[in-house]
């Protein structure tokens, strides 16, 4: 029976609050070889929260893009609470989905993390994916660790008016390995879809199986040269 | 007996070496039963070297004879001397051969260049502009290329014709491109392009009954400067560009957003008024002369009955309105149409589009062309975002083109059918 707070599954607020969701999602558990995006929303509600805002109550289905179209789907529910005041650390979110382990660690994972702990190792590269979409295999666990940092931003940066998702890597320069953890210098391009707008961020993001992405720096860079500060 | 036909025969001899040097096709008019008696005779005597093209005579229909080159004189003679009237069709069988020949072997090369253009990959504008010039030359009898106007930038605006005559039939246009960065919608129509005038050739169903009935308008590209612009370099802020390239009031910041441009609800939510802006909606309604342009022709034809735009990513089928949550009139056929076009495209590849309305379903837009088009009761319009759902977004790999565009004809096939079943 549909009560006063129940949203359209497919209409964008549920979607937004869900690519929230999908944020928190991909910051707890996405790494070099795994990376959640959203499938569908099942059902959403949304209710005011006296003071504090409001907050969406969702049932939704994500899979792991790097299973491909073979993929299972996996369920999850989740609360998403957008706060009434300004907050520097985004909306607050609540996930559990089923059959997921915590940072579940692969060989996959241990075999990319000795290739390039190595001192040697000084991986750069430029537009992942290309203009044409194309990305090498090599590159495709860096992509996804940019897309895993990319996520700690998109979900600090998210409101009800915006729906975040990466558009490009646009630069990677490995730095030296510090603390055995990999370190990475980003450039990331976000893509806001109501406003359209592109926007650009500096990341540095350490990672190692043990502990995971952590984004140590984070600066907002400027597109053009008239834009003094970030957009809205 | 249609000429073609006969020419062909001829072709087959050409092959063998035979040659027609001088021939010529006399039409005769035969006006008495008289005339008709000596013709039978002329056809039974094996002897004259005359080739008979149409048999069966009567006073009703004339008769086409080729005359070989020696025997010309004396057939005309012995015609003028029975009182039988006869005209010069072909007045040298040879030289046409020769002619048509040569056409033929011109439109197998152009079709071989349509056939070996490589569909899954990504290309500049100019060899989407020679594309659609093979493709005309190789369909001349279906396709033409209509200039609508010139950019910003003063490139053409060309839009493919798809129609097998009438005058101004009932019509569906469709389009791709008015922005610039989502390059999967314009390599879609390269696609549907060639697969419509392969379908009419093939007389594939249902593309010649639609075609019978009403024409198609493909453009192609509905933004040239703004696609010329995203190949100018890999970087950012040249791929990702989503305008056209117009100057604006602020100098550092170029370009407007042609699908906020449009004079429906100009002004209105989900559109913005800073130059620098992504959906910068422009000074004025159709102040973009692209939009103009589009606006124009789209008004002047007047006998659209179907507007459909394609844009990516996002996997959605939508309709108007975009200004407005409120429900269109047509909201209920409009949402059945575009959910069993949907199931269409998903019968492909299994790929998932949502629908619903542009502003239920991705966000209130205002000055969109799917709303300025129904409110000038084109009533099935709809907007396309195709894939991704954002792993790739605006950057799709070149190998899923063919598939993308696959499973949208599925979804356009059914609308277009719908369209043509559902006369208004």
């Amino acid at each position: 029976m549909a009560g006063p707070g129940d949203l359209e599954p497919t209409h964008f607020p549920a979607r937004r609050a869900a690519t929230v969701a999908l944020h928190r999602l991909n910051v707890a558990h996405g790494s070099p070889f795994r990376v959640f995006g959203l499938q569908q929303v099942h059902k959403a509600s949304v209710e005011d929260v006296a003071a504090a805002g409001r907050k969406y109550s969702l049932d939704l289905s994500v899979t792991d893009w790097a299973a491909g179209s073979a993929g299972p789907a996996l369920r999850c529910s989740a609360e998403v609470l957008f706060s009434r005041t300004e907050q520097s650390s985004g909306p607050e979110v609540q996930l559990r989905c089923e059959a997921l382990q915590k940072i579940n660690s692969t060989a996959e994972d241990h075999a990319f993390y000795q290739k390039y702990l190595a001192p040697a190792s000084a991986v750069s590269a430029q537009h992942l994916p290309d203009s044409y979409g194309n990305m090498s295999e090599e590159m495709q666990p860096f992509w996804r660790l940019a897309r895993v940092a990319a996520s700690f931003i998109m979900l600090r940066e998210s409101s009800e008016n915006t729906e975040f998702n990466m558009a490009q890597v646009a630069s990677i320069t490995q730095q030296e390995s510090s603390d055995k953890q990999l370190m990475l210098d980003y450039v990331v391009l976000l893509h806001d879809l109501p406003s359209q707008e592109i926007i650009q961020w500096k990341l540095l993001v350490s990672w190692s199986p043990d502990r995971g992405v952590r984004v140590l720096q984070t600066e907002w860079q400027p597109r053009c040269p008239h834009a003094t500060e970030p957009p809205n | 007996m249609r000429l073609y036909l006969a020419v062909f025969v001829l072709l087959a001899a050409v092959h063998c070496e035979e040659l027609f040097n001088g021939d010529q096709v006399l039409r005769i008019h035969a006006e008495s039963e008289n005339h008709v008696q000596i013709l039978k005779k002329l056809d039974r005597d094996v002897n004259s070297g005359l080739d008979f093209w149409t048999h069966g005579f009567s006073t009703e229909r004339p008769v086409d004879i080729r005359v070989p080159h020696s025997s010309l004189h004396a057939v005309k003679d012995f015609l003028k001397v029975n009182n039988i009237p006869f005209t010069v069709m072909i007045s040298d069988v040879q030289e046409l051969l020769v002619r048509e020949r040569e056409e033929m072997v011109h439109n197998e090369e152009e079709e071989r260049r349509t056939k070996s253009f490589n569909f899954a990959a990504y290309h500049d504008l100019e060899t989407i502009y020679n594309f659609m010039d093979t493709l005309v030359a190789s369909h001349s009898n279906l396709i033409s290329k209509v200039n609508i106007g010139s950019t910003y930038e003063n490139r053409p605006m060309y839009v493919l014709k798809f129609s097998t005559g009438g005058v101004k039939r009932p019509a569906v246009w469709i389009d791709a491109g008015i922005h610039a960065r989502e390059w999967v919608s314009h390599a879609t129509a390269v696609w549907l392009a060639d697969r419509i005038a392969t379908d009419f050739k093939e007389n594939r169903a249902p593309v010649p009954n639609i075609l019978s009935q009403m024409d198609i308008y493909l453009m192609i590209v509905a933004n040239p400067d703004g696609y010329v612009f995203t190949h100018r370099s890999p970087n950012e802020f040249y791929r990702l560009w989503r305008k056209n390239r117009s100057a604006t009031s602020n100098p550092k910041c170029h370009g407007v957003d042609l699908n906020r441009n449009w004079d429906a609800e100009f002004g209105g939510p989900g559109a913005s008024d800073d130059p620098c802006a992504e959906d910068y909606r422009g000074p004025s309604a159709q102040s973009e002369i692209e939009v103009k342009n589009l606006a124009d022709f789209i008004t002047e034809h007047g006998n659209f009955k179907s507007f459909m735009t394609l844009h990516s990513y996002k996997q959605l089928l939508m309709y108007p309105y975009g200004y407005s949550g409120t429900d269109a009139p047509d909201r209920t056929e409009l949402h059945d149409v575009a959910s069993q076009a949907s199931k269409a495209l998903n019968s492909w590849h299994g790929t998932v589009y949502k629908v619903g309305s542009i502003f239920h379903i991705i966000e209130p837009a205002s000055g969109a062309s799917v709303d300025w088009a129904y409110q000038r009761g084109i009533k099935y319009s709809f907007a396309f975002e195709l894939r991704d759902t954002g792993e790739y977004g605006f950057l799709l790999p070149a190998d899923q083109i063919v598939s993308t565009a696959r499973e949208t004809w599925y979804a356009l096939r059914y609308i277009m059918q719908y369209v043509c079943d559902h006369p208004y």
